[in-house]
C-alpha cells in the first residue's frame, strides 16, 4: 500500500511528482508529431506527383527518396539531416556575418529531420490514392476546360482524400510512435522527459510503463478518431 | 587506407556482424511466433483471444524505443532486485543488453506480423473453408492445409515490408548499449570526433542489407506466385 501511495505521489504534479514534466512531454511529443506529420504530407504530396510525373529526373529523385528513406534506419536518418542541417545552417549564418555562434532551434531540427523521414513514407500512400482515380476523372476535367492545376486541386485532390484516409491514419501512427527517435538528439518531448525522471528517481519501470501508457492512449485516441473520420467520409455510393 | 579508415572499416564491421545475427534471430523467432499470435488473436475462445489482442495492441501502440527502455531498464531493474535471480549462474547472461533487445525486437516483430496474417487469413473467401469441412477434413487440417498456405501468399509482401523495419529496428538496440552497426557507429564518432563518415558509412551497411532482405522477398515471392 505504501509503495502504493509513493508510485501516485512520483507521477503526480507539484513539487515531489513528475507528472507535470511528463504532461509537458507528452504535449511537445503531441507538437512535434503534428508538424513533422504536415511536413511529411507536404514533401510526400511533392513525392507522390514526381512518382507519376512524366520527367525522367524527377520520377528518379523520388525514387531515390523512397528507396533511401525506406532502406536506412530512421535514426540514422534523423542523425544525418540533424547534423548536416544544423552545419549547413550555421555555415550560411555565420558565412552572411549575421551571427557569429548560432544554434538551431531544437523544435525545428527535431521536425525537420523527422518529417523528412515522413515525407518517404508518404510518398508511397499518396501515390497510391491518386493512382486509384481512374483516369477518365482527368480526361473529364480536361475536355471541361480546366488547367492542370485546377483539375489537381479541384478533381483529384477531393477524390482521393477518402481514399487515402486509412493509409494516412497508419501514417499518424508511425509518426507519433516515431517522435520518440527525436529524444535521441537531445529534445525533451516524452521519451526524455521520462528517461530524466526515471533516472532521476531510479524508478525505471514505473517511468517507463507510465511512457508506454501515455503512448498508448495517444495512439488508441487517433485510431478512434480516423476510424470516425474513415466512417463518415466514406463514398456512400461505394459499397463496403 | 588511413588509419582511420582502418578503425572505421575494423568496427563496423564488427557491428554489422551483431547487426545481421540480431536480424536474423529475431526475424525468425518473430515471424515464428506471428502464426500462434495470429490464430490466438481469431480463435472463438476469450481466454485466448482477450491476451492476444492486449498483446497487439501494447506493441503496436508504443514506440519501439519505449519497449526497449522499459524491458532493458524497467524489467532488468526488477529483475536484479529478485536475489534468487540477481544470484543465479544466468545473471550474466540477463544483466547483457543483448537478450534484452533479442526478446523486445522479436515480440514486437510477431505482434505487427500477427496483426499482418490474421487480415491475410481473414481474407481468404469462406468458401475455401466450407469445401474443407464438406471434404470432412478437421479443423486443424483445414487450417494447416487449407487457409495458411493461402493466407502466406497474401502475407508475404506485408511480411517482407514488416521485416525490413525490423532490420530498421535494430538499429535501435543500440540505444540500449548493444553493439551493433549503429553503436559502432556512434562509438567511432564519439572517439574521432568525426560525424559523417561513420554515419554515411553505417547508413551504407544498412541500404545494402536491406537491399539483400528486399531481394530474398521478391525471390520468395516470385517462386510462390509461380507454383499457381
Amino acid at each position: 500500500m505504501d509503495s502504493m501511495v509513493f508510485w501516485l505521489t512520483l507521477l503526480g504534479f507539484g513539487d515531489k511528482g513528475w507528472g507535470d514534466e511528463l504532461l509537458r512531454g507528452a504535449w511537445l511529443s503531441l507538437e512535434i508529431s503534428i508538424s513533422a506529420y504536415v511536413v511529411g504530407l507536404a514533401l510526400g504530396l511533392a513525392g507522390a506527383l514526381a512518382k507519376l510525373s512524366k520527367r525522367r529526373t524527377a520520377v528518379f529523385v523520388a525514387v531515390a527518396y523512397t528507396t533511401i528513406i525506406r532502406s536506412i534506419p530512421d535514426i540514422l536518418i534523423i542523425f544525418l539531416i540533424y547534423y548536416t542541417a544544423t552545419d549547413a545552417l550555421r555555415s550560411a549564418v555565420t558565412f552572411t556575418g549575421l551571427a557569429s555562434e548560432f544554434q538551431i532551434n531544437g523544435f525545428v531540427a527535431a521536425t525537420l529531420s523527422l518529417g523528412i523521414v515522413q515525407g518517404g513514407y508518404s510518398t508511397e500512400v499518396l501515390r497510391g490514392a491518386i493512382a486509384a482515380i481512374p483516369r477518365g476523372q482527368a480526361e473529364a476535367a480536361h475536355a471541361l476546360g480546366l488547367t492542370r492545376r485546377q483539375t489537381f486541386f479541384l478533381v483529384t485532390l477531393p477524390q482521393m482524400i477518402p481514399l487515402a484516409l486509412p493509409g494516412l491514419g497508419n501514417l499518424w501512427l508511425v509518426v507519433l510512435k516515431e517522435s520518440s527517435l527525436v529524444s535521441l538528439i537531445g529534445f525533451t518531448e516524452l521519451v526524455l522527459a521520462g528517461k530524466m525522471a526515471a533516472g532521476a528517481t531510479r524508478d525505471y519501470f514505473l517511468f517507463y510503463c507510465a511512457i508506454a501508457f501515455v503512448f498508448l492512449v495517444m495512439s488508441g485516441l487517433s485510431a478512434m478518431l480516423f476510424h470516425a473520420l474513415e466512417t463518415s467520409t466514406a463514398n456512400p455510393g461505394r459499397r463496403r | 587506407m588511413t588509419e582511420f579508415g582502418h578503425y572505421l572499416a575494423s568496427q563496423l564491421l564488427a557491428g554489422i556482424q551483431t547487426t545481421v545475427i540480431l536480424f536474423v534471430g529475431c526475424a525468425l523467432v518473430g515471424n515464428l511466433l506471428a502464426i500462434p499470435v495470429a490464430l490466438a488473436r481469431l480463435s472463438a475462445r476469450p481466454w485466448l483471444r482477450y491476451p492476444a489482442v492486449a498483446f497487439i495492441l501494447a506493441f503496436r501502440g508504443t514506440p519501439l524505443l519505449v519497449q526497449l527502455y522499459l524491458c532493458y531498464f524497467g524489467v532488468g531493474q526488477l529483475l536484479a532486485g529478485v536475489p534468487s535471480i540477481r544470484y543465479s549462474p544466468l545473471w550474466p547472461m540477463l544483466r547483457g543488453a543483448y537478450c534484452y533487445a533479442f526478446l523486445t525486437l522479436s515480440l514486437n516483430t510477431a505482434a505487427y506480423c500477427g496483426e499482418i496474417w490474421r487480415g491475410a487469413i481473414q481474407a481468404i473467401p469462406d468458401g475455401q473453408r466450407e469445401a474443407g469441412q464438406s471434404l470432412g477434413l478437421s479443423k486443424t487440417r483445414i487450417m494447416i492445409s487449407v487457409l495458411l498456405p493461402q493466407a502466406f501468399r497474401l502475407a508475404l509482401p506485408a511480411i517482407g515490408g514488416q521485416n525490413i523495419l525490423l532490420l530498421k529496428g535494430t538499429a535501435l538496440a543500440s540505444t540500449i548499449t548493444v553493439f551493433e552497426l549503429m553503436g559502432a557507429a556512434n562509438l567511432v564518432r564519439a572517439q574521432t570526433f568525426r560525424v559523417y563518415e561513420p554515419l554515411f558509412a553505417a547508413a551504407l551497411g544498412y541500404f545494402l542489407l536491406a537491399s539483400l532482405v528486399t531481394a530474398g522477398f521478391g525471390f520468395f515471392e516470385r517462386r510462390l506466385a509461380r507454383r499457381y
